[in-house]
């Protein structure tokens, strides 16, 4: 059995230590909002926290997680009360929403580090996400609403 | 945001009980299609199928009968119910509708969700049954009150009669006992307080805490999970197997053959996916062993040398191409795509020896049903169909080749199993868009008069194996969009088409064939503009002075667009297009840096009739076009040996945040019937930005993708 951080509660869990993190949260966990996409980092769906940076969970082996916390769509908020969930709320961001986790927490890893991220900013860090429905626009609008929502929450 | 679906969380069978429950306590109002008095079907659970359940807790849930998969039909056709009921929308739960005769798509023939039809087939149907149920609330309130039904009003969710209320929750059990009204009168469009209102999907909350369920999420207790590997080769097939070193493999329980691939069935996906890699297999490559494309392109190449079936003849084009003064020819191709949804194909089933549940991202759940029955040895009324969340649909989901392994190894385990595609199997065993080799010519006379246009269409049928009676007679309706409906003021106009199989299954990929016939149509006119000294955007118009929806559209989207007032070193390029009953041009601004490309903003004017929700089609508009775009781009399927090359997202490119380009959607005031929205927008983008580039380079792009064409992104 392996130990491990999610959501802020140590886990336990029987899977070998060679399986992707994603397919323990989904599989063994019962965490489904990660989602699996193409299982070669290429698309971002999987995309989690990893002691609050952003990690793609189909590249992570279980025995390569260690200590670190891990945060899942799950996590980050229990009320969808996160900026990144309002601002995505209020500007009705998703269409399948089979990406929209991963572009969640990629938005919520890149406001923790830069609270008022510039387009160019945003560009960089939402890259790795992939939105075939290509609601690219309205992501864009909304890491913008959130960092303004998370300036009236600091304020 | 109160209102969030049942079937958006889990879709279980505790959940079915409940609602057993609920049906039992006749708190349940059913109302059939279209006021039928027979008894409704029986769906999962024996609860009876019906467009909403009102119990007595107020709780109101809409049976959509439409696939969600991103386009918004989980909100939109709920609005056309609620604005004729009179609740909020709010105030309802959505929940998927089993297979049922009574969610036969009118405009389809079946349970399909696709061709941009579903706010088209709904759009009197749900408001239709919306009417009905309010009528008989209204006739039990009044008959508990004593007063004439014309005296009541409804209110929130609540029939009233001055200060007295009788919510629908209250009135539910009585009104359920109702003769369903045959006649109802719906509101005039004027008062509409819902339709026509961009208001926010009732799915987006479900959507950004992980809780909305997709088929790759179901969860069924003693589920066991497969992973599956199909025959490299398009319709190939298996021939044999050796499971040994697999079979002892952690987890591993199972290892069935299916007709053209291995399933591997253990406790966890990841043990299944690594058994699969153990698993020594043989394959039948069988016919396509030696295809590639090259030997489709000759194929199509010749058959377009035959003359096709006529799909439109106005006067006589080839007489007058004859005697025309300036004739003008082009060859357009264009490259088979895949349609590449996020979530990877995926089915999970529970097949017993007289019944089957099969929990599917599907788009058709009246082919799932008869594909998994056949499969499985049951009938098609003991297979039930669940509809999960679709990550994305776009066509792909109207093939049901993600059934059949879930099924085969469901009866091998007895016990529920969910078979999930890697990412590889998903890319190379696609139904892929067709590809297309087409012929266009037209002639001026003397005056420079536009007097011929002959456009000839040579490409593989998906209608031929989708549906064959469609085609046993017509022509594939799916082949000729975009082109037959040629709008320009011409007086000899022919359009032929060619059908030549290419030997792999090609599918109905977003737009269908508007994408290919749009592409060529409208990069032709460009063509023509050209070569008669004219202006692309007043040569169109010139010749719309009878289309005045197709005029209004192009005239919108150039003023828009500030049409030939781009900044320095910025060009423009025009499209327009009616489909679905849509009229749509756009305007497509690029620049061309050192010889990459860049495009910088993309102007789209939109007739769609009159919508329902313009929060939803500005994002279906907004969505659609970038779906055109990544094709346009990038888009390219490549066989060698019968075996598709691209097999993930390196190798096919998607559009990614940085690189799609500004979109301004304008939508146009209409009270024209509604028209389908999402799809045009798919098709236009294409032809539009190619058009840009021969405004920028005088290079003229014939063929799809534009990376082939010595053009770099950036």
């Amino acid at each position: 059995m392996a130990a491990i951080n999610v959501n802020g509660k140590a886990l336990e869990t029987d899977a070998a230590p060679d399986t992707p993190l994603l397919w323990v949260l989904r599989d063994h966990l019962g965490l489904t909002g990660t989602k699996f996409g193409c299982g070669a980092a290429l698309c971002g769906a999987c995309t989690v926290h990893l002691d609050g940076e952003p990690a793609r969970s189909c590249q992570v082996a279980l025995a390569d997680v260690g200590t670190r916390n891990i945060t899942t769509i799950e996590g980050l908020s229990t009320d969808r009360s996160h900026v990144v969930q309002k601002a995505w709320l209020e500007l009705d961001v998703p269409q399948c929403g089979y990406c929209q986790s991963g572009q969640l927490m990629s938005a919520a890893a890149l406001l923790a580090q830069n609270p008022s991220p510039t387009d160019a900013d945003i560009d960089t860090a939402m890259a790795g996400n992939i939105c075939r429905c290509g609601t690219y626009g309205r992501i864009r609008k909304a890491v913008h609403r959130a960092a303004e929502l998370l300036k009236k929450e600091n304020a | 945001m109160n209102a969030e679906a049942t079937s958006l969380t889990h879709n279980t069978r505790r959940d079915f009980l409940k609602l057993g429950v609920l049906a039992g306590g006749g708190l349940v109002l059913g109302i059939g299609l279209g006021g039928c008095s027979k008894p409704a079907a029986l769906g999962a659970g024996g609860q009876p199928v019906a467009w909403l359940r009102i119990a007595g807790d107020n709780t109101i849930t809409v049976l959509v009968d439409k696939s969600e998969m991103g386009q918004g039909v989980y909100t939109a056709l709920t609005q056309l119910l609620a604005e004729e009921l009179g609740v909020a929308l709010e105030a309802i739960r959505v929940e998927a509708a089993p297979v049922a005769a009574v969610y036969t798509n009118n405009l389809l023939g079946a349970q399909i969700t696709g061709g941009s039809t579903s706010v088209r087939d709904g759009w009197e149907k749900l408001r239709k049954a919306g009417a009905q149920a309010r009528s008989m609330l209204v006739q039990a309130a009044a008959t508990q009150w004593g007063v004439a039904p014309e005296t009541l009003k409804v209110d929130a969710g609540a029939v009233v009669n001055g200060r007295k209320r009788l919510s629908f929750g209250e009135l539910a059990e009585a009104a359920a006992k109702l003769p369903v009204p045959t006649e109802v009168t719906l509101k005039p469009a004027k008062e509409f307080t819902l339709v026509g209102k961009p208001a926010k999907r009732i799915d987006t909350a479900s959507k950004l805490d992980g809780s909305a369920i997709y088929g790759i999420d179901v969860k069924l207790p003693g589920m066991l999970h497969g992973a599956f590997a199909q025959c490299p080769t398009l319709g190939g097939k298996l021939a044999s197997f050796d499971a040994t070193a697999a079979q002892g493999m952690p987890g591993v329980k199972h290892v069935v053959g299916t007709d053209n691939g291995v399933v591997v069935v253990a406790d966890h996906y990841w043990q299944a996916q690594k058994a699969l890699g153990a698993v020594s297999i043989q394959w039948d490559a069988g016919a396509n062993a030696v295809l590639d494309n090259k030997a489709i392109r000759a194929r199509l190449k010749k058959a377009s040398s035959r003359t096709g079936r006529a799909a439109r003849s106005d006067g006589n084009a080839a007489a007058a191409l004859k005697s025309a003064a300036k004739v003008v020819r082009a060859t357009y191709e264009l490259p088979m795509l895949a349609h590449a949804t996020l979530e990877p194909q995926c089915c999970t089933a529970d097949v017993r020896a007289d019944a089957a549940d099969v929990y599917a991202p599907t788009q058709t759940q009246t082919i799932a049903q008869a594909t998994a029955a056949a499969v499985a040895g049951l009938k098609p009324e003991q297979v039930n169909i669940h509809t999960t969340m679709l990550g994305g649909g776009f066509g792909r989901r109207l093939e049901v080749d993600f059934i059949a392994a879930a099924i085969v190894a469901s009866k091998a385990a007895g016990k529920p199993v969910k078979v999930i595609w890697s990412r590889e199997q998903d890319m190379t065993h696609d139904a892929y868009r067709p590809p297309a080799y087409d012929t266009v010519a037209a002639g001026f006379d003397a005056t420079g008069k536009l007097t011929a246009w002959k456009l000839d269409l040579t490409g593989p049928s998906i209608t031929a194996r989708m549906f064959p009676p469609v085609v046993a007679t017509a022509i594939d309706p799916f082949a000729i969009e975009a082109a037959t409906n040629y709008p320009y003021d011409v007086p000899n106009v022919a359009v032929n088409y060619n059908r030549e199989e290419v030997g792999v299954d090609v599918g109905y990929w977003r737009s269908v064939s508007h994408a290919l016939n749009c592409f060529v149509a409208e990069s032709f006119m460009d063509e023509l503009a050209v070569a008669a000294g004219k202006d692309p955007y007043e040569f169109r118009a010139a010749l719309l002075a009878k289309q005045p929806r197709f005029k209004r559209v192009l005239d919108e989207a150039a003023s828009r667009a500030g049409w030939g007032k781009a900044p320095a070193g910025h060009h423009q390029g025009i499209a327009l297009m009616e489909g679905y009953g849509t009229y749509m041009a756009q305007v497509v601004e690029i620049s061309m840096k050192e010889g990459a490309l860049a495009v910088h903003r993309i102007t789209c004017a939109v007739d769609c009739g009159q919508m329902v929700n313009p929060n939803i089609v500005d994002q279906q508009v907004e969505g659609s076009i970038l779906f055109g775009l990544t094709a346009a781009l990038w888009g390219d399927i490549t066989l060698e040996r019968g075996q598709v090359q691209q097999r993930n997202f390196d190798t096919y490119r998607m559009l990614r945040l940085p690189e799609a380009p500004r979109i301004d959607v304008h939508l146009l005031d209409s009270s024209e019937a509604p028209g389908g929205i999402g799809e045009p927008g798919t098709a236009v983008v294409g032809p539009a930005l190619a058009n840009a580039i021969f405004a920028a380079t005088g290079k003229r792009l014939r063929s799809l993708p534009i990376a082939n064409q010595g053009i770099t992104t950036v």
